[in-house]
């Protein structure tokens, strides 16, 4: 990988006015997006928004309508194949086939030589402990176990994009840890990876950049911390010594007490700004003067509360 | 390219390696070969037993005296014999036939001559071989005696002189100026029996390939192989790989069946391998068929030689029968055949999420296969007609009724407007098919129908 493209940050994937039509139903309604390489991209959205769909584009499983798919600028075709791991919602394996003789199989139909591909899966059966599962057949194995093989299965042939598709449902919470440190680990080896969820605790611990896609279109995107930056409400939480009714009657009108807590560390109190143009500072200096402060921070919106937010106001804007 | 090589290896090796395919490799001679020989078995058992008739003759006709009492003139064979009884009358016997051992009662009337019919009491159904047996002996020598009436010196070395029987062959005169001599029947078998493992093979295989599209789709496996490989080089492996072991099936059924029959046949029936084949292979067929036929002509010797001339016709229609050809358009139709209906099986694999939803969605693919059997029996008592000839040539029939056409010979023009249309129909299916199956194999819990598939081809690939 170039590093210089990397620090220009170029995209790997950009999907530009992605258009799906099924019949009487349109899936994607003009997405675009720009998937900087070497980035986690998160895909979010509820049931039913079109996520797959888009997923299933770039992988080629399914051709948009209009619109166009671009790996590194150019138009995405059969050579991007080897280049790709996927990980889909519905993720199964044959059956009846043992379990080394598949993943072999399936890292062929990647493109990796048999050799290759038997150098590279010992090395990950000895990874994650599975080598006595070589010989067993797939419906020996439990859910968790299957999981495993099906992850080693998506990323053996070293794929510079990674796509998984609701990594972290059905998973268990071992596999769960497993595969976000394995998410990281493939990010520091410089490959790009996106998945689509509705677990907002790992976007915010994984993704760098995120694209919100809610009835068919593309609502919210953008790099994550300026996601939020977005969306503060402008509330501060402060820790403080003094009686609560005191910091309740001095404090100025600009600012609004919305809740005090107390507990062991001291009192808690979360104080909004009312006022537009009003700084951190203003509130600051008026909180000196009437109580003594041991902590002072604002309090981001989480991602779930962003995502319920820009849901419901598409869902409005559509009512009206 | 080398993934479709790939996913065919899959396909061939994970089917050849099951244990029902090695059972069902072992089994299928086996139930081939008693198939054949169990009819053959049974044929021998039959008539072994001793029947034992009770003849009441109240014409006096075909009664003789006897040292012990009366005989019945018509002759006694290994199985059947008689035993005459006088002034008895028939009811006599009803009461207690069952216990008394005998197989039947031959009652004749004493006004047979003028009614011309006679009957047998039995609590069984009498068996053809014997009422044959009768009605004949009784004909000839009823036929006799009227003869005798007639008072006509030498009656008997007259009619030695008139007795003839014709022997009618089929000789065919082909393009390239040859006389060749023919059996219908052998020919109608060989066709027959080319189309009906055409629609077998079609049948099961075709099957074979719609389960292993709809294991695909319950699996969950799909997703992953087509985010690798174009849907269209999934089905296709598919549809090659399973025709592969379709094909090595076939070969080891027919190797095993033949190594079975001979071996059976040497151990079970060793007269029937002293039948004169060995003699008449290699030999100049028709000559000798020829000549032998001339010496049969009014002599007693070629009775004898009936056998041996059944024999020597048989392989002469083999003979007759251009194998090349046979072996070439068997191949052919057998292999495009199966292209073209596995294609379609896969679309209705992929049309769905379990197995019993097929049903219904099987139907109008396998209905021309089924048409093509039934024209296919018409056309074996007439390989030329016009409903013969256009289904031979509509590509769902063909594969079935082209093959029964094939050995009583067919214009090469018909075969090669039968076989390129064939390969063109193939090829507009498979490219039908590819579109219809690469949607279907994504969609789940929902019925869908042939109206539904219809908006599918028009999705953009």
């Amino acid at each position: 990988m170039n590093r210089a493209s990397k620090l220009s940050g170029a995209n790997l994937i950009t999907a530009s006015e992605v258009v799906k039509d099924f019949s009487g139903h349109r899936a994607l309604n003009h997405v675009s997006m720009e998937v900087p390489e070497g980035s986690i991209y998160g895909l979010l959205g509820p049931n039913g928004a079109g996520k797959t769909t888009l997923l299933r584009i770039i992988n080629q499983i399914t051709a948009p309508d209009q619109g166009s798919i671009l790996f590194e600028g150019a138009p995405i075709g059969q050579e991007h194949r080897h280049m790709i791991g996927y990980l889909p919602e519905e993720r199964g394996l044959y059956k009846k086939m043992k379990v080394g003789e598949q993943a072999l199989y399936l890292a062929q139909l990647k493109g990796l030589s048999r050799q290759e591909a038997m150098k590279r899966l010992k090395i990950w059966f000895s990874k994650f402990e599975i080598e006595a599962w070589w010989d067993k057949k797939v419906e020996e194995l439990s859910k968790g176990m299957a999981q495993k093989v099906q992850f080693i299965t998506t990323v053996l042939h070293e794929p510079r994009l990674l796509i998984f598709d609701e990594p972290f449902s059905g998973f268990d919470p071992i596999n769960v840890n497993l595969l976000k440190q394995e998410i990281l680990q493939m990010k520091a080896q410089g490959a790009t990876i996106i998945f689509s969820t509705h677990n907002m605790a790992s976007v915010e611990e994984l993704c760098d950049h995120i694209t919100l896609i809610n009835e068919s279109e593309a609502v919210l995107q953008g790099e994550i911390s300026e996601v939020r930056d977005r969306y503060r409400a402008n509330k501060y939480q402060i820790t403080f010594k003094g009686s609560k009714e005191q910091l309740a009657k001095d404090l100025d009108p600009r600012f609004e007490l919305m809740s005090v807590e107390e507990n062991g560390m001291g009192q808690r109190a979360t104080i909004q700004i009312k006022k537009e143009g009003e700084g951190s500072g203003d509130l600051i200096r008026n909180l000196v003067e009437i109580t003594e402060i041991k902590a002072f921070h604002e309090i981001l919106p989480g991602m779930n509360d962003i995502f319920i937010q820009v849901v419901n106001d598409t869902l409005q804007k559509k009512g009206s | 390219m080398n993934k479709i090589g790939l996913i065919i290896r899959r396909e061939y090796l994970t089917r050849v390696r099951k244990k029902s395919f090695i059972i069902m490799s072992v089994l299928g001679p086996l139930i081939f070969a008693a198939y054949i020989l169990i009819p053959m078995y049974f044929a021998t058992l039959e008539d072994r037993e001793e029947k034992l008739m009770v003849v009441i003759d109240d014409s006096g006709l075909f009664t003789a005296q006897g040292p012990d009492g009366p005989v019945f003139t018509i002759q006694e064979t290994e199985t059947i014999k008689f035993q005459v009884v006088k002034g008895v009358p028939i009811e006599t016997f009803k009461e207690t036939f069952e216990e008394s051992g005998y197989y039947g009662l031959l009652f004749i009337p004493a006004n047979i001559l003028a009614s011309n019919s006679s009957l047998i009491y039995s609590t069984k159904q009498t068996s053809i071989e014997i009422s044959e047996y009768l009605k004949r002996s009784m004909e000839s020598e009823i036929e006799d005696l009227k003869l005798a009436q007639h008072e006509i010196e030498d009656i008997d070395k007259i009619l030695a002189e008139v007795e003839t029987s014709i022997n009618v062959r089929n000789i065919k005169w082909t393009k390239d100026g040859k006389t060749q001599e023919s059996n219908t029947g052998v020919i109608m078998g060989i066709g027959y029996l080319g189309g009906m493992m055409i629609f077998f093979f079609i049948f099961f295989f075709g099957s074979q390939v719609m389960r292993g599209v709809i294991e695909e789709k319950v699996s969950r496996i799909i997703e992953v192989i087509v985010s690798s490989v174009k849907p269209f080089q999934l089905m296709m492996g598919k549809i090659i790989g399973v025709g592969l072991v379709g094909l090595t099936q076939f070969l080891i059924w027919m190797v095993l069946s033949a190594v079975l029959v001979t071996g059976l046949k040497a151990a079970f029936f060793p007269e029937l391998t002293q039948t004169p084949t060995e003699q008449v292979v290699g030999s100049d067929l028709f000559d000798q068929g020829a000549s032998a036929q001339d010496m049969s002509i009014g002599t007693p010797e070629g009775l004898a030689n009936q056998d041996m001339d059944m024999a020597k016709e048989i392989f002469a229609s083999l003979k007759s029968i251009n194998a090349g050809i046979m072996i070439a358009s068997f191949l052919f139709f057998f292999i495009f055949g199966y292209l073209l209906y596995a294609s379609m099986f896969a679309v209705v694999g992929s049309m769905v999420d379990n197995e019993t939803d097929t049903q219904q969605l099987i139907f109008p693919v396998i209905l021309p296969l089924i048409l093509g059997i039934y024209v296919m029996i018409s056309a074996i008592n007439n390989p030329d007609n016009a409903l013969a000839f256009w289904f031979s040539i509509i590509p769902f029939t063909s594969p079935v009724v082209m093959m029964v056409r094939i050995p009583f010979g067919v214009p090469w023009w018909q075969l090669a407007l039968s076989g390129s249309l064939l390969v063109l129909t193939f090829l507009a299916m498979t490219w039908v098919a590819a579109k219809v199956y690469r949607t279907g194999i994504l969609m789940y819990g929902k019925k869908v129908s042939y109206r539904e598939v219809w908006k599918w081809l028009r999705y953009s690939s």
